[in-house]
């Protein structure tokens, strides 16, 4: 099936094409969209590019931290500054697949797919987007919550950088050292006088878009680390969850095993 | 409607028509007649497509074509050199790494990516180098062990 190709030098005229024609669909890394046009699927009419170099920008200021939506999963390993992401991105796919894998395809990844997601969930990130309307931000949460109903084009997220040790990540594979989650836990968690003070608990694969773990997040509030005080979040770690029977693994697998990875990744007795 | 493409195809400059939303594994196939590059999946899962791009690993299956125009791609077919093999094709015929040889062109660039950038790996990194690419044949170890043994080779030749 042939699509028609339309190449943008700037995002916003990207974004104003996206929204006039049907069956658009932005490309970004290709991981998704190409493996669909490859399939020939017939939502996809005309793919929409954009070599704007803001997609690729990599900001890092006073703590906060900027990511253009282009920016690949390579990028981020090759940033030393990043290095609290470095598990995150290692874990999408090999290499050949980071090179490619973007950012802002990331947030549209299906389940089991979109772990850098769910990370950038537990970071609490807000998404920008790009529009005839100009630029707008919403937080990743929202941005989920939307995504199906479609949105316009990402140009970025930004994030505060975690404090040093608050943030982990754990990605659950049965196949090893690449494949695709039974599911990932996320979570940013900062400790004032050896206590957690505003936990940030995300899951990947464990529902159709990475969901933040409110449950488990306040009852891990104001408790230490250690294994009779966490008990009460793994007890309601799976609450909100609805995650799918797949290839990878059962639903009912993946919420009998989510306190499990859970446990061990806030003990920190080792990688689930 | 087709689109005219240039780029340097190892080593050489060619032009291409690309069908619109062509991927870059079709057009160096059926319009370039690069047969070294092979198709399994089309989903971007079993590496055998990979090619190098601007000495980049990329699974060409989920590569737009047209976004390569001024690249320059490496494929298996420019690892030898006249009747010589490349090292690393030298090596895999030694430690046996190629049985039904389908992953053999994609395995060789993922290693060619991973050496050109980092002359000795470890085994950890050469898992991770080859982790996209699937062989059902071999079992891996005898791919792990060639790699190794060049990277080994390597070494020793620069000593």
């Amino acid at each position: 099936m042939t699509v028609v190709v339309k190449t943008f030098a700037r995002l916003a005229d990207a974004a104003a094409a996206l929204s006039t024609e049907r069956g658009a669909r932005f490309l970004a890394g290709g991981t998704l969209v190409m493996r669909a046009v490859n399939e020939a699927d017939p939502a996809i009419r005309t793919i929409v590019r954009s070599t704007d170099p803001s997609l690729l920008r990599i900001v890092i200021s006073s703590g906060r931290v900027e990511l253009g939506a282009g920016v690949t999963m390579a990028a981020i390993l090759a940033e030393r500054e990043l290095a609290f992401l470095h598990p995150v991105a290692r874990a999408v796919g090999g290499p050949a697949v980071r090179e490619a894998a973007t950012v802002g395809g990331n947030l549209f990844a299906p389940s089991p797919y979109g772990d850098f997601a769910a990370a950038l969930l537990a970071l609490d990130a807000t998404v920008m987007l790009a529009g005839g309307f100009g630029q707008r931000e919403l937080p990743l949460e929202e941005f989920l919550a939307r995504r199906e109903r479609g949105v316009s084009v990402v140009s970025g997220v930004a994030f505060q950088r975690p404090a040093t040790e608050a943030f982990r990540f754990a990605k659950v594979t049965r196949v090893h050292p690449k494949g695709a989650s039974v599911l990932s836990i996320a979570a940013q968690l900062p400790l004032a006088s050896g206590r957690v003070a505003g936990a940030r608990i995300a899951f990947g694969a464990m529902n159709r878009t990475p969901v933040r773990a409110k449950a488990a997040e306040r009852a891990l509030e104001g408790r230490s680390l250690d294994a009779a005080a966490i008990a009460p979040a793994l007890a309601v770690a799976a609450d909100g969850t609805e995650p799918a029977d797949d290839a990878i693994a059962s639903a009912w697998w993946r919420r009998e095993t989510l306190p499990v990875h859970l446990r061990r990744l806030l003990l920190g007795t080792g990688l689930a | 409607m087709k689109t005219p493409i240039q780029f340097h195809l190892n080593g050489e400059e060619v032009a291409a028509f690309a069908d619109g939303g062509a991927n870059l594994l079709d057009v160096l196939r059926e319009a370039v007649g690069d047969l070294s590059v092979k198709g399994g999946c089309w989903q971007g899962t079993c590496g055998t497509c990979t090619v190098l791009i601007d000495g980049r690993p990329r699974l060409s299956c989920v590569t737009l074509a047209e976004g390569c125009a001024g690249t320059s791609i490496e494929t298996a077919a420019g690892l030898r050199r006249g009747a010589d093999l490349h090292p690393l094709q030298t090596a895999f015929m030694e430690r046996f790494a190629a049985q039904c040889g389908y992953c053999t062109p994609g395995m060789l660039m993922a290693a060619k990516a991973l050496l050109d950038r980092n002359p000795r790996p470890t085994r950890e990194n050469v898992l991770d180098a080859i982790c996209g690419n699937i062989c059902r044949c071999t079992g891996y170890e005898p791919i792990i062990a060639a790699i190794l043994d060049l990277a080994g080779a390597s070494g020793r030749r620069r000593a």
